[in-house]
């Protein structure tokens, strides 16, 4: 089996084999390193650890990144579900915990799994994660899902840079919401279809998402960006597995996100030259950090 | 990130935040060129250009390039606190800010100095998803990226050098992935940069420095990733 370079291929694969996406992907990349299945799948559920050492390393501080520009969100979070006020459910009141201590956890220098980049790490563990613990789901399927997550991520990487400087946040915070809503079909045991239409209902609906930060730092407005993803990854997966079929193939949406971010001008490719980055309050912001940090040389 | 190679570089890596490319990617270059270095410096000076100038404090890029100096890998949580080992281990350490926009965004010159060795300087770029290159070392042109084990030589120009050197590793029936070689001028001094499939043994180190004019030999082992 050659490595694949589109959604078409995979599923084409997959179906005919009879296998799920995840065993298809486990045996390429066991090919393509040269290394057995269950090495692979080893190394998936250390990330995994890894990516539950960070939330719970994150829900238990309220430290605030260098920059002092964000740190104590989810505690407000915690501190508010312990009264039991909530607009969500369980299952979504942990995402957005999960998220939100993952990212921040990530802006104050702490340990995250980047998944697919650093700056939206919050996005797929907090969806695995919780929808796992809700559902009592055991180690295994958590890396069958999170499999799932990578190869999504793999397959737009083929066309498409995850890189918010080369394609704005679509390829970045964008790109791990369809990962999630991949995932949570896979652990919700959704077909190999409705996998592929989770992650294309989502990237429909992010495309052209910019990269804007506030004084060049993954915090504003990435750490929130986080926490809305995550939960908007939940409708990529309840539309799937409800038989919600995205009319515009998988394949051709990374293509136009292609185009989007070819056609975004740089200044919305984390340059931090326009957008909320140059807002009166962001470029406040901006040069009250410069003053601080220049006094400190 | 670029094209992903693997499964591994979208989930992943493990690391210490905020940044994949400033964080992440300013302890590889580090890492690297302290390992280039060899020894313990007594002073380092860190010239930061750019974006990495710019919000480089923001991201951690001063701690994530001392603490890679001290050998840390992108996953060790004590980067944070990278300015108090340092001083514990009687690192002096500088940073400088400058615009030069004929450099890479994300680039740094790291200047290594002590006693026995002397000064050296070695340039490196970030160049996304924690990938990084080593582009220079002394001034002679090198592409050393931490994905294979890399032997690096800086020795007098003279016919016959690379023959010699190909054909130990031949002898070891070592296969070269890669090679890279540069110099200033006829007769002076030259640089190999070469990587190879698998690891380089101690012989071959051990042979090399028995070649006469060989300035500098080092075996940078593959990063952990």
């Amino acid at each position: 089996m050659t490595d694949l370079k589109n959604f078409a291929d995979i599923l084409e694969i997959a179906n005919n084999k009879g296998k799920r996406i995840y065993e298809i992907c486990q045996i390429l990349e066991s090919e393509n390193t040269e290394k057995p299945v269950s090495d692979i799948r080893n190394r998936v559920k250390n990330i995994i650890a890894a990516m539950k050492s960070a939330i719970n390393d994150g829900l238990k501080s309220e430290e605030k990144s260098t920059s002092g520009m964000c740190g104590d969100d989810c505690a407000k979070l915690v501190y508010m579900y312990k009264t039991g006020k909530s607009l969500f459910s369980t299952l979504q009141q942990k995402i957005l915990k999960y998220a939100l201590a993952t990212v921040e956890q990530n802006a104050r220098m702490g340990k995250i799994a980047a998944c697919p980049t650093a700056g939206s790490c919050g996005i797929v563990p907090s969806v695995i994660i919780a929808v796992s613990e809700e559902i009592d789901i055991d180690e295994e399927r958590e890396a069958d899902a999170l499999i799932t997550a990578g190869l999504i991520g793999k397959i737009v990487s083929n066309k498409l840079a995850l890189a918010g400087a080369v394609a704005g946040c679509q390829s970045e915070c964008g790109v791990a919401a369809a990962m999630a809503a991949a995932a949570v079909v896979e652990l919700y045991e959704g077909t190999n279809e409705q996998i592929i239409n989770a992650a294309a209902l989502t990237l429909k609906n992010i495309m052209g998402l910019v990269c804007d930060p506030v004084a060049g730092l993954v915090e504003i407005p990435c750490v929130k960006r986080n926490a809305f993803l995550a939960i908007y990854a939940l409708v990529g997966a309840e539309l799937a597995l409800a038989g919600v079929k995205s009319i515009i193939p998988a394949d051709e949406i990374v293509d136009a996100m292609k185009q989007v971010g070819e056609m975004m001008s740089p200044k919305l490719k984390e340059s931090s030259e326009a957008g909320l980055a140059t807002t009166p309050t962001g470029l406040k912001i901006t040069s009250e950090l410069e003053e601080k940090w220049n006094n400190q040389e | 990130m670029e094209k992903a190679k693997t499964l591994f570089d979208v989930i992943g890596p493990v690391m210490v935040g905020p940044s994949s490319s400033h964080t992440a990617g300013a302890v590889r270059i580090g890492y690297l060129a302290g390992k280039i270095f060899g020894e313990k410096p007594d002073k380092v000076t860190f010239r930061l250009y750019n974006s990495f100038a710019k919000t480089g404090r923001g991201h951690g890029t001063d701690k994530g390039l001392l603490g890679g100096v001290l050998g840390y890998d992108v996953d060790n949580e004590k980067i944070k606190t990278a300015y108090e080992e340092a001083e514990k281990r009687s690192i002096a350490f500088y940073f400088e800010f400058r615009d030069d926009y004929t450099r890479h965004p994300n680039s740094v010159d790291i200047i290594l100095e002590n006693t026995n060795i002397g000064k050296m300087e070695i340039n490196g770029i970030s160049v996304g998803a924690g990938e990084v290159a080593i582009t220079k070392i002394n001034g002679y042109k090198f592409n050393i990226n931490g994905d294979y084990d890399t032997l690096i030589l800086i020795y007098k120009d003279k016919p016959g050098m690379i023959y010699r050197v190909t054909a130990l590793l031949q002898g070891q029936n070592i296969n070269i992935a890669s090679m890279h070689c540069d110099r200033k001028a006829k007769g002076k001094q030259a640089s190999m940069g070469i990587c190879v499939d698998g690891a380089i043994p101690d012989y071959i180190i051990n042979e090399l420095s028995k070649i006469e004019e060989v300035y500098l030999i080092r075996n940078i082992e593959v990063l952990k990733k």
